[in-house]
């Protein structure tokens, strides 16, 4: 393919204007005839035995059509490991657990209902730390987790609390460490943050009379709910239709299965009927799913020249009730455990522990922003111990071609440069060592890297077909709720085919009975998975073209290309338009050869390997990597600890810019929901009854526009991946990876305090500066020079 | 159920409907009407992703009664435009990459427009106070500045801006 013409340019969001006038229908917006309405029993306790639950009462309320109960569906849904079922059976797990469910005609008679349903529970002792849950002789939150259903790759401990540990074993750790001149060990901190897409889960069902189940719903995978609902309700593939509307953000918590299988329960009651679930703002925080609690504990070993030799990273991940989907990310963090760096010794340890907290999920990132909140806090605190520019001695650490990770896998001129970003944003914002300084003025940075988490062979796949008009049709199953998957793939079809933008139309919200399958849209994986599905099918369907025009036009098929919308040969000067090839080349008399042309394709990743049980290793763990960094410089207020964040740079490593003004978008979007994690939020639970205290938009504050800084800078490296669509690589997680890293790195420049626990909060900052006053001696590195937290032992 | 009939125009056509009088103005736009341009977020008024103009002044419809609005006007984001003749803001989100999810877009839509009624030429920092009840958690709202701006740019009939940066 020569000089990209559409791969690269501005074009405009093609289900823009449905979006913008309105238009577009989001599952809540479709009208259903005599819909009832589903509410849902959530448990008070954190944990509880539940002895009982009756339902007659609910019943009685004019207007209710049914419950559902656990009793009635004790059925196990989650992703890798089957630790959930419908509704709780014997023990509720958290406040807010699912006990049962009433559906009713209208929202109010639901609601009531709901609460005349009398629940029986028996308190038990709850735990909402890890270290709680691993202490010897905790309360066990599964006590049946040996019984569980689970993919092979992740090692749940039967009889504790752990739901999957991944251990990373790279080296000689302990020699290394034992030789090594300077050692710093310190603990972070990162709290459970909820995703908050605009648009809360919804979800509608109704199994008909003749058992087919069809289910709308709000969610990025309609194949995995389609899938992990059969495997629940135990029904046919066939029976089960699942279809995705719009989608108003999901940031991983629409990812696996969610509420689809309470909604479904429920319509299996009312035959013929559309029951639908609408999860109000403030049971979206504490009952659907949110990030991961993370407890991180770092030892960095460094020899004289500056290079870390050994690092143990000893990660304790706080679950939640469930890890069904969550097992993954601690398993992802455990394979992505060394960041961005190249450390020849590691003694990694990624462990999820289960708690009574809600339930633990992906998340925009699936651990990386946690784990560099860390790692990247540890590297700056490390070079400033040691008097070495952070900057310089992240390039000295740095992974690059040839160098290898902690799997040992070896990194070749296709992975990415992670180096490049480094200097670039540390030249976007001026990070030299000498620059000038104001006081309370301060910049920090943090590198980021992130690769697909997902089964080895998941897959996307597409068809293209064209239609009378000779417009392409694309037909996708990857859901695109905002990152623009739609455009992208017209942008991959009209560049293999050379077709003009407004001669492909894309259909994306699938339906599973028609649309192609596609694994998930999570794992930043759709651009580069369906990106190459649609490169692949349009390869097929060039032949069919050539085939045809080739016998049209009595040339050599192997002689023809595509030209904006036609079917030339050069030698001769002949072309035959698309339009008169699409349905079959009709022959000026009458006889037609040829037929519709249609293509599907489809795209897996090749050449995965697994990672060895013992030691993690693996030559080829993941799909690809995408590297990246931000730098990030605020002012503090020294009075009050209040701070504002002034300038943004990021720059990564993506291969291939697809669309620039889009994925500028993603990088603000990324940078801004970073900035919200480390500036702001946090789920509160209250102890001991496991409450969640600021459950609404109100108490839990997301970046507004008041808080977006002033400028960010953004530009992006392009390192060809070597198996992306025309060199791309994903990018839509990574954009908010480093950014709370960052910024806690410039907190700490700009007036020596170091916030070791996310979020950094005003009064952190302010109780942090009133301990560096009063201790004014100790300092090293920052401006003005106040006391680095880490400690060396 | 108590109920109430009301007369209003939405977006400029005559609408009467006997309602329950405790029927928000969000639910009779989307679930009387089939407005669905507006949407829930939140139900409390902290997400803006509700917001609609009642003679001209933006509110949220989920804390306005349906009666509230009656004898009054009310202009939702279908009041806007439509394919081949858009709004200058629509055409602006556009321009600026500054629908991601969409989900948020028609409240912040209706925001600017709110906001340039009353200040055709506003500040950065005005346009950013102005939108500060609409929350978005896919753009992270430069773009969408940027868009605004633009539009208001073009609404003042000012001489057309150079290309999107």
């Amino acid at each position: 393919m020569s000089e990209p013409r559409w791969i690269g340019q501005d074009v405009p969001r093609i289900d823009g204007l449905e979006k913008v006038t309105g238009a577009a229908r989001y599952t809540a917006d479709l009208k259903f005839p005599r819909l009832l309405h589903a509410h849902v029993v959530r448990s008070p306790h954190a944990h509880a035995r539940v002895l009982d639950v009756r339902v007659e009462k609910a019943l009685r309320v004019p207007g209710v059509r049914a419950t559902a109960t656990g009793r009635e569906f004790p059925f196990h849904t989650g992703i890798y490991l089957k630790d959930q079922t419908v509704f709780a059976t014997d023990r509720v797990r958290y406040w807010g657990d699912a006990v049962a469910a009433v559906a009713a005609e209208t929202p109010e008679a639901a609601a009531e209902a709901a609460a005349l349903v009398e629940v029986e529970y028996e308190p038990l002792p709850a735990i909402f730390e890890v270290e709680e849950g691993l202490a010897p002789g905790a309360a066990l939150v599964h006590p049946d987790l040996g019984r569980y259903e689970c993919v092979p790759w992740v090692t749940p401990r039967p009889g504790t609390n752990v739901c999957n540990h991944l251990k990373m074993r790279k080296g000689d750790y302990e020699g290394a460490l034992a030789s090594c001149a300077h050692v710093f060990e310190n603990t972070f901190q990162v709290p459970q943050v909820q995703h908050v897409p605009l648009e809360s889960h919804v979800a509608v069902a109704r199994a008909d009379l003749a058992g087919k189940v069809e289910v709308f719903t709000s969610a990025q995978s309609p194949f995995t709910v389609r899938h992990l609902l059969c495997t629940c309700f135990s029904l046919p593939h066939g029976d089960v239709r699942v279809t995705v509307p719009a989608v108003g953000g999901g940031f991983g918590g629409k990812a696996g299965i969610g509420i689809e299988p309470i909604v479904v329960a429920l319509a299996t009651k009312t035959r013929g009927r559309w029951v639908r679930l609408w999860i109000e703002r403030a049971e979206e925080f504490y009952a659907t799913v949110v990030r991961q609690g993370l407890t991180a504990t770092l030892v960095s070993g460094v020899d004289q020249k500056g290079k870390v030799q050994a690092q143990k990273l000893h990660f304790l991940w706080n679950c939640g009730a469930y890890g069904g989907y969550g097992v993954n990310v601690v398993r992802a963090a455990g394979y992505t455990c060394g960041g961005a760096y190249e450390f020849p010794h590691v003694w990694g340890d990624s462990i999820g522990v289960y708690t009574n907290r809600p339930v633990g999920s992906a998340y925009r990132g699936f651990g990386m922003s946690e784990i560099h909140w860390a790692l990247e806090q540890q590297m700056e605190m490390v070079a400033r111990e040691l008097g070495i520019d952070p900057v310089e001695f992240r390039l000295r650490n740095c992974l690059g071609p040839g160098k290898s990770t902690v799997t040992g896998q070896v990194l070749d001129e296709h992975s990415g440069r992670v180096d490049r970003c480094i200097e670039r944003v540390a030249e976007m914002l001026d990070l030299r060592p000498d620059r000038p300084r104001t006081p309370y003025r301060g910049k920090g940075m943090a590198c980021a890297v992130k690769a697909p988490a997902m089964p080895n062979d998941a897959s996307s796949s597409v068809v293209l077909k064209f239609a009378e008009d000779g417009v392409l049709e694309v037909l996708i199953s990857g859901i695109d709720y905002g990152q623009g998957l739609k455009t992208v793939a017209a942008q991959y079809a009209a560049e293999a085919l050379d077709l003009p933008m407004e001669s492909i139309r894309v259909r994306g919200n699938p339906d599973t009975d028609l649309s192609p399958y596609d694994w998930q849209t999570v794992a930043s994986r759709q651009t580069w998975a369906t990106g190459n599905a649609v490169l692949r099918g349009a390869e097929e369907l060039k032949t069919q073209l050539f085939a045809m025009a080739a016998q049209a036009l009595a040339v050599p098929a192997t002689e023809l290309r595509c030209q904006n919308g036609s079917v030339v040969h050069d030698a001769s000067g002949r072309a035959l338009p698309i339009t008169r090839l699409a349905m079959g080349y009709q022959y000026p008399d009458g006889h037609t050869i040829g037929g519709p042309v249609a293509a599907a394709a489809s795209f897996v990743p090749e050449g995965l390997i697994f990672l060895d049980p013992e030691t993690g290793q693996s030559p080829k763990p993941v799909a690809k990597w995408t590297f990246g960094a931000q730098a990030i410089e605020v002012v503090v207020d020294p009075e009050t600890g209040q701070y504002r964040v002034e300038r943004v740079a990021a720059c990564y490593d993506v291969g291939k810019v697809v669309n620039p003004g889009m994925i500028r978008g993603q990088t603000y979007g990324g940078v801004m929901q970073g900035l919200g994690t480390g500036m702001m939020e946090e789920l509160i639970v209250e102890k001991p009854s496991g409450r969640v205290a600021n459950a609404s938009l109100m108490d839990y504050k997301i970046p507004s526009t008041e808080d977006l800084p002033p400028e960010i800078l953004v530009d992006y490296v392009e390192t060809p991946q070597a198996d992306g669509p025309l060199g791309a690589r994903g990018i839509g997680e990574h954009t908010m990876i480093p950014t709370a890293a960052a910024l806690a790195n410039a907190i700490f420049d700009a007036c020596g305090v170091r916030i070791l626990e996310m979020p950094i909060t005003a009064e952190k900052v302010l109780a942090g500066l009133k301990k560096v006053r009063s201790d004014p001696g100790s300092g090293s590195g920052s401006h003005p020079p106040e006391s680095e937290a880490s400690e060396e032992r | 159920m108590t109920t109430l009939t009301i007369s209003l125009r939405v977006n400029g056509i005559e609408e009467t409907h006997e309602i329950p009088v405790n029927q928000t103005l969000l639910s009779f736009l989307r679930d009387t009407l089939d407005l669905t341009g507006a949407k829930e977020g939140c139900n409390e008024g902290e997400c803006g992703a509700c917001l609609v103009l009642l003679d001209g002044r933006a509110v949220n419809a989920c804390l306005t009664l349906a009666v509230e609005a009656n004898g009054r006007e009310v202009t939702t984001i279908e009041g806007l435009g439509h394919a081949g003749d858009l709004h200058p803001l629509q055409a602006a989100f556009l321009k600026h990459a500054a629908v991601q999810c969409g989900f948020c877009t028609p409240g912040m839509i209706i925001a600017a427009l709110g906001l340039l009624r009353d200040n055709p030429d506003p500040s950065e920092e005005e346009v950013r106070w102005a939108m500060s009840g609409n929350l978005c958690r896919c753009t992270g709202y430069r773009q969408i500045l940027d868009a605004v701006q633009e539009a208001a740019a073009v609404m003042r009939g000012d001489p057309a801006p150079e290309a999107a940066p």
